[in-house]
């Protein structure tokens, strides 16, 4: 028995191997334009997530499968080999669809209230809490203790029964 | 009073925020390029593609650009309209043929109608991309300057051809 298995060991290997081969040549021809340059493509998918796919806008141009976005990727891959680089790429995305496709918007007048707002608005909350707290301290004020409750007090805190009126 | 006054103030002002947000189209992204020179371009023409339609050979009239498809369904909405500019001979409209097949292109317009001054074809979408399509049909108006007046994104409607974009071109042609 072991000696027909091993028989059949090296054909058997062989024939995977040429199998193997062939599949991998086969789909090495179908998608030839990602591995053409590894780092280009790196670097196409690194700006891409910076970019906001106008079609669906709550993905990057490297998520989605829009045909814009699909568009606007090559653009990019083909500005950058073009030896354009990534501030001048998105000047020049921003020049045609406005800031609206950066998701990282640049600050200006138009976006003045999206930077500043959360902080006014932390300073009102803030000041409010602190009057809201001040008034609060005002009417619970400390009042001092009677003769007398300080007596029954002093009786408890003794065990001195006979402080109880 | 304050009491009951305050949270029913900030309640109004924040109905007031969430009213104005749901009457606002998200997918409608103001164009940086209102009031900035058209994207220039040297196109082959739809019908002749041996011969090319220059946006600088355009300067010194009012036109309109309108980007549009075979394949484009809100497209089919708005072309009776500028069909009917055509007739009425207001503003030449040229075609910009975005992402298109030849031949779907000319059988589209034979079935529908040509209104078109000029056609250019941009096959591969770059104009478009110039020109900050993302949403087909998109209609530009372009001053005797060769810059961008006004921008309609999606499908024309009568009532912005007739009360924005025809007066517009009247007041541009002064």
């Amino acid at each position: 028995m072991t000696r027909i298995n091993q028989q059949w060991i090296r054909p058997s290997v062989m024939v995977a191997c040429v199998i193997a081969v062939y599949v991998s040549c086969s789909f090495a021809e179908e998608a030839p334009p990602l591995a053409a340059n590894p780092v280009l493509e790196k670097r196409v998918m690194r700006l891409s997530e910076e970019l906001r796919c106008l079609v669906c806008q709550n993905q990057s141009l490297s998520d989605s499968n829009a045909d814009l976005a699909a568009d606007l990727r090559n653009q990019v891959r083909e500005m950058m080999q073009a030896g354009k680089t990534d501030a001048q790429i998105r000047d020049y995305m921003v020049a045609s669809y406005g800031d609206f496709i950066l998701y990282d918007p640049p600050l200006k007048a138009t976006t003045l209230v999206l930077w500043i707002g959360p902080f006014v608005l932390l300073v009102i909350s803030g000041a409010l809490l602190a009057r809201y707290l001040n008034r609060r301290r005002r009417v619970i004020t400390e009042q001092a203790l009677t003769s007398d409750e300080r007596e029954q007090a002093r009786a408890l805190l003794t065990g001195d029964q006979d402080g109880v009126p | 009073m304050t009491r009951f006054l305050i949270p029913l103030l900030v309640f109004v002002v924040l109905v007031g925020f969430l009213w104005a947000g749901l009457s606002l189209d998200p997918r409608e992204v103001p164009s940086p390029l209102i009031d900035k020179p058209a994207p220039e371009f040297s196109l082959p023409q739809l019908r002749d593609p041996d011969s090319v339609i220059k946006s600088v050979d355009l300067r010194g009239r009012v036109w309109l650009l309108n980007v549009f498809a075979s394949w484009c369904t809100p497209c089919l909405e708005e072309h009776p309209y500028l069909v009917d500019l055509a007739k009425r001979d207001v503003v030449p409209v040229y075609g910009l043929n975005y992402k298109d097949r030849h031949e779907a292109a000319l059988k589209w317009l034979d079935k529908h109608g040509d209104p078109y001054t000029g056609i250019v074809v941009d096959a591969q979408g770059r104009t478009g991309i110039e020109y900050g399509v993302y949403g087909v049909p998109e209609t530009y108006v372009i001053d005797k300057l060769g810059v961008i007046r006004f921008k309609h994104i999606g499908a024309l409607t009568r009532q912005v051809l007739d009360e924005e974009i025809v007066p517009l071109v009247k007041r541009l042609r002064k």
